[in-house]
């Protein structure tokens, strides 16, 4: 559980001449459960998405396994695969049924044999309750049914991080609670490492290892999750535990 | 209407008709495959190429198919390059076409979301598997309506190519009106003649398209 997998150091990110994020710097160990933390717009989500690559950034350095990470697509390209990401949207492929879905990356990407790769997909599938609708399009599930795909297909990939941006905030709340039991027993039982942007309060508390507290890019509280929610340190956290009826 | 005329003129038609329909062929397949590398290249920005294929588009969409035959069958032999009058004619459909192809797929790649390509990005996909897997099958049901247009443009456009004389439908027509002065005749089965090419092709597309928004490909 000390193995240090990702590590970000003095990162600052800018659109065009507006500075999004300041001086970040956190750790992330293996087994880890990282929860960010912030009011809309204080760039939770613009920070995950620089940890895979779909952001870049202009100082600063992110290492991953002490190596530290050059910025180029091809690297990035070969870090996607160790670093799933699940998004708000789900962002499932409408033109592919579940299944193909979800095989599509480790087959195509990774190379790996495609009736094996069918094997753990069809496994991880029933564990979410959907191998019942392998072969159904994206358009035939609902918001819960699309979002647990989103994860199979993400956790398809064997990764060793998996960064989950809001992916509970199209849901309504029976599917959110769904979701949060799946991102859970992914913590719980398989240790997976996860970095995790949410608006659930107390899904947040029950996860979180570590929570990160960020406002206009700025870190403002880096804390372990129980000590956040128990004794929030800043005025600023605690407002925003109020307003959240934490 | 003579009706013994046009039994006579069957066989002449017969063989035009083959070879417009050969021609459409040829020329709507090089200028998908045409359509597809410039409008790839311009999506992706890949640098010098999509530039070069930006003026090919312009070029070519901002010229007349007329022009452009004349171009290649009198003005290319005089710097030695000859070529037949069926060359020159699918070379001058594929330039043309290609652009026009070009634009309705840039059309529909522009049309996929951002978050569609993040998603493939996310899950490690390089450039290619990108334009492959997500941006190509996406981009292709998006840009369907445009390319069946195009097709039918191509098609209609073939009659251009009696200026250089080729034997293809309209010229056909052309010259047994002009040897039998017996227009209403020749100018029916010349009407006929495209619109035995041209509905099953509307047909079929206008299914492919249905089958393609709503179908097991759809969004």
């Amino acid at each position: 559980m000390t193995e240090e997998i990702l590590k970000v150091e003095h990162l600052d990110k800018f659109y065009d001449d507006r500075q999004v994020l300041h001086d970040i710097n956190f750790s992330l160990k293996k087994g880890e459960v990282l929860t960010l933390l912030g009011p809309s717009g204080s760039g939770k989500s613009t920070l995950l998405r620089t940890l895979n690559g779909l952001e870049d950034y202009k100082n600063g350095a992110i290492y991953f396994h002490g190596k530290k990470i050059n910025p180029s697509p091809k690297e990035w390209q070969m870090l996607r695969q160790k670093i799933g990401m699940v998004f708000q949207s789900y962002d499932l492929f409408p033109n592919l049924t579940v299944i193909e879905n979800v095989l599509l990356a480790p087959v195509k990407v990774q190379k790996r044999n495609e009736n094996e790769v069918k094997e753990e997909a069809i496994k991880l599938l029933k564990q979410v309750r959907l191998d019942q609708y392998l072969n159904a399009y994206p358009r035939e599930l609902s918001g819960g049914q699309k979002q647990r795909v989103a994860i199979v297909r993400a956790l398809a990939m064997k990764p060793e991080v998996m960064l989950l941006d809001e992916i509970t905030a199209s849901l309504d709340p029976e599917m959110v609670r769904g979701i949060e039991e799946i991102v859970e027993r992914l913590s719980k039982r398989d240790h997976m490492t996860m970095i995790i942007v949410t608006h659930q309060m107390n899904f947040a508390s029950r996860i979180a290892d570590e929570v990160l507290f960020l406002e206009n890019g700025h870190i403002l509280e880096d804390t372990p999750g129980k000590d956040f929610f128990d004794h929030p340190q800043t005025q600023r956290t605690k407002e925003f535990l109020d307003s959240m009826d934490y | 209407m003579n009706w013994s005329i046009i039994q006579q003129a069957l066989p002449l038609f017969a063989h035009a008709f083959g070879l417009t329909i050969w021609l459409s062929l040829i020329g709507i397949i090089g200028s998908i495959i045409v359509g597809i590398i410039a409008s790839l290249t311009q999506y992706f920005k890949i640098p010098v190429i999509s530039q070069i294929m930006t003026a090919y588009v312009e070029l070519a969409r901002n010229t007349p198919l007329l022009i452009q035959l004349f171009f290649l069958y009198y003005a290319f032999p005089v710097i030695g390059i000859k070529m037949s009058a069926e060359v020159c004619g699918i070379i001058g459909l594929i330039f043309l076409g290609g652009a026009y192809m070009a634009e309705g797929f840039t059309g529909g790649f522009n049309g996929i979301s951002t978050s569609q390509i993040n998603s493939g990005k996310a899950l490690g996909m390089s450039r290619f598997q990108l334009a492959r897997y997500v941006v190509f099958p996406q981009g292709f049901a998006l840009s369907l309506p445009a390319l069946t247009a195009n097709i039918i443009f191509l098609i209609k456009e073939t009659s251009i190519f009696s200026v250089i004389a080729i034997p293809e439908l309209t010229n056909t027509a052309l010259d047994l009106i002009g040897m039998y002065y017996r227009s209403n005749e020749y100018l029916l089965m010349l009407v006929i003649a495209y619109a035995i090419i041209l509905i099953p092709v509307i047909l079929l597309l206008t299914w492919l398209e249905r089958r393609v928004r709503y179908g097991a490909f759809g969004n």
